[in-house]
């Protein structure tokens, strides 16, 4: 039963609500509000219909940043992966922006793409980009050479090679890249929501400061965390189910 | 040149850069001349490291030759092709995981666009042959080590290939099914009338299964040192009539090759 608990995290989750508890005794709610104050100020959010429409707009925004940012990656990634001239030409821009941060952008999609959501999205299509095209690539490159073998001893052309088997075969990686772009994408959401925005749990985060509303602050550090950890777990099913017969582990 | 000439190797060599510099190039294999007729099964033995994989890879056309001729039906090697069929020692990394058994051993026949009734019936007529009828609806990682060396052949004989080239097909699986497989392949040998190339470097499994024999002497520089024909007719039995005696004699060639 003890192990059990342990298992789930429960334990985990206790400690951390005693220890932020008790900080929070010796601190103003305006300096640190402890879980009950959080609750408190939660509900007041939660009541008015502001949380909801947040996190609604936010999800949308990871959404839609995070399919395109997939939708341009995958197509990126093998053709890095599968034609040497390609990765000459690109992967030195690849190892170049994938150290500048999404965040390091602000400013620029802003004048570019305009006080509209076409900015935010592009902040989180950045950043989902680059974990999704380096693991691709590394799905291509790693490749059992026998598959490949087998393809052409049956009469397979390398285009018929490439669908047949280079693209299932990268279906791990390419998962993997998947996962951690979807963590990339709420990550940079703050980033999105920080400037021109009027809405969204980034938005949440950002201006509560300015009311002295800590407590809101920690309900949108919440917000995230969970809805980090439970759309990573939903994702996971997803590999772990659709994809299992691709060698995805759960 | 008969029209019966399945393969021909002529002064085959194959080098590989030495690591240190480029003045001393190791031989792997030397000067192999090989000749096999259609429809022959051909052992190649010899002991680990000897090159048997890099004369069957060269064969297939995964491997660039360095030297020398290596003639099927008549045409220069130089890619894979459809009429050489390969089963891996390897199963695991050779059949697709993502796909059913069925799906597996239709491979080839999707490739070139074989019309779906067409291809059903190939299919069937092929996994009957390796009696995998119950399985063919499993994926590969619900097979055992025999079953997924049968999905091999299948898919090569499926795609109509004349040749099969096997690198130490049985080499992973145990005693029994390593029997039970033998027996199998010469059973579908005798169906089909493949040409069959088969590396070993176990005796018993050489004598048990060729029509002819290439040993192999040993790396660097390895060339077929004695080809020898095994009159027997299948099923054998290894300690009947003069197969004890030719086992001896290639182990005594191998105990003054390998001098142990
Ligand atoms: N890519 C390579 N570069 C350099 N040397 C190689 C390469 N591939 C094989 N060799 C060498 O060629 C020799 C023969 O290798 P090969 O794999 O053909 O032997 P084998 O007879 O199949 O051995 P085994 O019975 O262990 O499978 C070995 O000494 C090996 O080190
Ligand atoms: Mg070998």
């Amino acid at each position: 039963m003890c192990l059990f608990l342990l298992k789930k995290g429960v334990v985990t989750l206790a400690l951390l609500l005693v220890i932020w508890e008790l900080a929070s005794l010796f601190n103003s709610v305006d300096f640190l509000p402890g879980p009950v104050q959080t609750v408190i100020g939660g509900w007041e959010i939660v009541r008015n219909g502001v949380l909801f429409d947040y996190i609604t707009i936010s999800f949308l925004r990871i959404f839609i940043g995070w399919s395109l940012g997939i939708a341009a990656a995958v197509p990126i990634g093998l053709l890095i992966g599968q034609f040497a001239i390609v990765r000459e030409i690109l992967e030195p821009f690849i190892n170049f922006f994938r150290f500048v941060p999404a965040i390091g952008f602000l400013t620029l999609f802003l004048m570019w793409f305009g006080v509209e959501e076409e900015s935010k999205i592009a902040i989180i299509f950045y950043a989902t980009i680059f974990p999704v095209i380096i693991n691709t690539i590394a799905g291509v490159v790693s490749i059992n050479e026998i598959k490949l073998q087998v393809a052409q001893s049956q009469g397979a052309s390398p285009f018929q090679i490439f669908y047949t088997v280079t693209i299932p075969a990268s279906v791990p990686h390419i998962f993997t890249g998947i996962r951690l772009g979807l963590s990339g994408a709420i990550i940079s959401i703050v980033a999105a929501e920080m400037l021109a925005a009027q809405s969204g749990i980034g938005y949440l985060i950002y201006t509560s400061r300015l009311y002295f509303r800590t407590d809101w602050i920690f309900v949108g550090i919440l917000t995230l965390g969970l809805t980090g950890y439970f759309s990573d777990k939903l994702l996971r099913f997803f590999g772990r189910t659709a994809l299992r017969r691709y060698g995805v582990k759960g | 040149m008969g029209d019966d000439i399945a393969i021909r190797v002529e002064h085959l060599s194959k080098s590989y850069d030495a690591a240190g510099g480029a003045s001393a190039r190791i031989y792997v294999l030397s000067d192999i001349n090989l000749c096999i007729s259609r429809g022959e099964f051909h052992v190649f033995l010899g002991w680990s490291g000897c090159g048997k994989s890099t004369l069957l890879n060269i064969i297939a056309g995964f491997v660039e030759k360095t030297e020398g001729h290596v003639l099927v039906g008549g045409m220069e090697v130089e890619k894979p092709g459809r009429e050489r069929g390969v089963v891996f020692q390897n199963a695991d990394a050779a059949l697709f995981p993502w796909i059913t058994v069925r799906r597996n051993v239709e491979y080839g026949l999707r490739i070139n666009g074989t019309p779906k009734r067409a291809r059903d019936e190939i299919v069937n007529r092929c996994i009957k042959l390796v009696g995998l009828e119950e399985h063919e609806k499993k994926y590969p990682d619900e097979l055992s080590g025999g079953m997924k060396q049968r999905v091999q052949i299948a898919r090569s004989i499926a795609n109509d290939s004349e040749i099969l080239i096997m690198d130490e097909p049985f080499g992973a699986l145990d005693a029994q099914t390593r029997r039970l497989m033998q027996n199998e392949v010469i059973d579908i040998w005798q169906k089909t009338r493949k040409t069959i190339l088969f590396v070993t470097h176990d005796i018993h499994e050489a004598v048990y299964l060729g029509q002819r024999i290439s040993i192999l002497s040993r790396a660097p520089n390895a060339t077929i040192i004695r080809s020898m024909d095994v009159p027997s007719p299948y099923p054998r039995r290894l300690a009947q009539g003069r197969l004890p005696s030719l086992i001896q004699e290639i182990q005594g060639l191998f105990d003054v090759e390998y001098e142990i």
